[in-house]
């Protein structure tokens, strides 16, 4: 009881944050186990949990560090489209799927990263305005190089070509056919391991924020001068804070692609980013329990609310609007807070609450 | 040139100094703004434990001096030696870790963070385990974090600002906020320490104590203090040194008691407050 009373008021709202998840994820299982669950939510149960991680990642690099990007979508195809010729080629010596996706992820992750360097070298000099469109490009810049890609898989390896087919296979199979896109993808995703995504994603970001690094990244969020000023290194901490949230989107980007049989690099473009900054937004930035809910809520609403088939798009309307004032607002906030606070440890002496250790 | 008052080749050393090498040499110090000479052929001598003051109208180029002293703005003209050593070439990270740490006239701090954080923030590059390390939780995080928050604490304790620790910085009122500006800049571990109008905005029982703390940090850290002010008394009172600046230039230094009988300082600085 003593180490929850020496917990400060952020890793008790941490600790919240992580109850939910794993309290949705039960219940989820319970619902699935029983076949109480629809067949179309049962579907979606995998890009949640990819969009989920896209919001929280995002979140790293507009709410914590403070820049507007707004192309996450490209770097979710980056880690999509590397994470799934990688999960190609592993699967032909590595039977298990898990193991396939968790080398994909990681194949993917890292793809994501290096063009993150790649980006955000130049990109993180700009800042503000500069920063968005400079992202935007980016996205659209990635979508175009992924239309014109084919790669192929045979005995002797993989085959990469651009704009035009032109590959000489022996057998084999096309991996990316160009605007076809991803073609044959394995089926590995699974729901497990979109939660065992969310979780560790989480983990490293609340981690990350609580640390030397993290408050770093939100004091160049508060003051870039002043964080000079104290010799912290602002062009490190805004490159590690977008490459982080870069590589999770890449992971993402594989989760969501495998869960597909074919996928097509339109589905990552600005729509996409839009989107899951949209889901930051309501969530309210830095809140990761926020994006969370958000991006759950606004990716199974569209299905649920297929029955109001012309209301549809009014009915998500008004859930955007009151979520937006339900996050935004001082008094609903608190009311929240105070709710989570008592809810999760009952008594907490005064005293505790303001020592922090 | 002519008509400024000869500057005394010793600079400002206390005699307490005289035997050791000045923490800060500036010489020669300049910074143009399309044409307008905001700093002109500036020179100061900061002794290793002074306390000096750098005072002036408004508008005079105070912390014009404190920027380019501490790389906010490069220097067009003149070298900075730090301890010895030249600045040139340092960005304001680089001059931070060399021992120049300062606090702002218009309040810079985190404001969305905790008084706690600020501080810990100061002590950034004294807390010593990686990124990684941080996020899987290693022992060293522990022991690092506990050491930088009893630090944090510690440091908040010289002007009794410990039960602030887990309020925003931001919500604090504007006398707790320079306060913790300072405290934030010495958790750097300075060896010059530059505070600008560290004393506005306070009311005169805020400002006398603030004018007790500043020589307490002095005497504790045995450090250098340059410090711009307006308010006359605290200058008057805590600082070894003054020199005084008007339109970008030195137009005196010396002891408070030369600075308040030269004929010149009158006229360019308290001749103008006499009128008002
Ligand atoms: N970044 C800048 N660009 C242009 N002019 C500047 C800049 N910074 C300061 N100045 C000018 O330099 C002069 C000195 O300013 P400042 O150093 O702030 O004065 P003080 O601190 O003595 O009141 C002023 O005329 C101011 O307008
Ligand atoms: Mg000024």
């Amino acid at each position: 009881m003593n180490y929850l009373k020496n917990m400060n008021k952020t890793t008790r709202s941490n600790m919240v944050t992580y109850l939910m998840v794993i309290v949705a994820f039960v219940i989820v299982q319970g619902m699935i186990a029983t076949g109480s669950i629809s067949s179309s939510l049962k579907g979606q149960l995998v890009p949640i949990c990819a969009y989920v991680v896209m919001a929280i990642s995002l979140n790293l690099t507009v709410g914590i560090l403070g820049e507007l990007s707004l192309g996450h979508a490209g770097f979710m195809s980056a880690g999509a489209f590397s994470g799934v010729v990688a999960a190609q080629c592993f699967s032909q010596n590595i039977d298990n799927p898990v193991i396939v996706l968790i080398l994909a992820m990681i194949v993917g992750g890292i793809v994501a990263a290096i063009v993150g360097v790649l980006v955000g070298v130049p990109v993180l000099r700009l800042s503000g305005d500069y920063l968005a469109i400079v992202t935007l490009a980016f996205g659209e810049i990635i979508k175009g190089i992924v239309m014109n890609l084919y790669v192929g898989l045979d005995a002797a390896g993989l085959h990469f070509c651009m704009i035009k087919n032109t590959l000489e296979m022996d057998g084999g199979k096309m991996l990316i056919n160009g605007p076809m896109g991803l073609i044959g993808v394995p089926r590995i995703a699974t729901f497990v391991m979109g939660f065992v995504l969310v979780m560790v994603c989480l983990f490293v970001i609340f981690n990350l924020v609580n640390s030397k690094s993290g408050r770093a990244i939100m004091a160049l969020r508060d003051n870039k001068i002043a964080a000079q000023s104290v010799g912290i290194n602002v062009t490190s901490y805004k490159l590690m804070a977008f490459v982080i949230s870069a590589a999770m989107a890449g992971m993402a980007g594989v989760l969501f692609a495998t869960n597909f049989s074919t996928v097509v690099a339109s589905k990552f473009d600005i729509n996409t980013s839009i989107l899951v900054l949209v889901f930051v937004v309501l969530g309210g930035l830095g809140s990761m329990r926020g994006s969370i809910i958000a991006a759950t809520v606004l990716t199974v609403l569209p299905e649920m609310l297929r029955e109001f088939s012309e209301y549809r798009m009014l009915v998500y309307a008004i859930v955007l609007i009151v979520m937006m004032i339900a996050t935004n607002n001082a008094t609903v906030k608190n009311a929240l807070d105070g709710f989570a606070r008592k809810f999760s440890f009952k008594k907490k002496s005064e005293k505790g609450e303001n020592a922090n250790g | 040139m002519a008509k400024m008052v000869p500057i005394p080749s010793t600079g400002l050393l206390t005699e307490r100094d005289l035997g050791k090498a000045p923490i800060l040499e500036a010489t020669h110090l300049g910074i143009e703004f399309g044409g307008l000479k905001a700093v002109d052929d500036f020179n100061i001598t900061v002794g290793r434990t002074e306390i000096a003051g750098l005072i002036g109208p408004n508008g005079a180029g105070k912390t014009t001096v404190f920027n380019l002293l501490t790389k906010v703005y490069q220097p067009t003209h003149g070298t900075i030696l730090l301890d010895g050593k030249d600045t040139h070439g340092m960005n304001a990270i680089q001059v931070n870790k060399a021992g120049i740490a300062r606090t702002f006239q218009n309040i810079r701090l985190f404001n969305s963070l905790t008084v706690e954080e600020n501080v810990k923030l100061g002590l950034h590059n004294h807390t010593n385990y990686s990124t990684l390390e941080g996020i899987l939780r290693m022992p060293k995080y522990w022991q690092e974090e506990k050491r930088a928050h009893e630090r944090a604490l510690e440091l908040l304790s010289i002007f009794d600002m410990q039960d602030l620790a887990d309020h925003k910085a931001g919500s604090l009122p504007y006398g707790a906020q320079r306060r913790l500006e300072i405290v934030r800049a010495l958790a750097t571990e300075p060896k010059l320490l530059l505070l600008d109008e560290p004393a506005a905005g306070m009311n005169p029982s805020e400002t006398a104590e603030l004018m007790e703390n500043i020589r307490k940090i002095r005497d504790t850290f045995q450090i250098a203090i340059l410090l711009i002010e307006h308010d006359m008394q605290l200058v008057m009172n805590i600082c070894e040194g003054i020199a005084v600046l008007n339109y970008g230039k030195i137009i005196a230094k010396g002891t408070p008691e030369e600075i308040q009988a030269n004929p010149q300082v009158i006229e360019a600085y308290l001749g103008k407050k006499k009128e008002d």
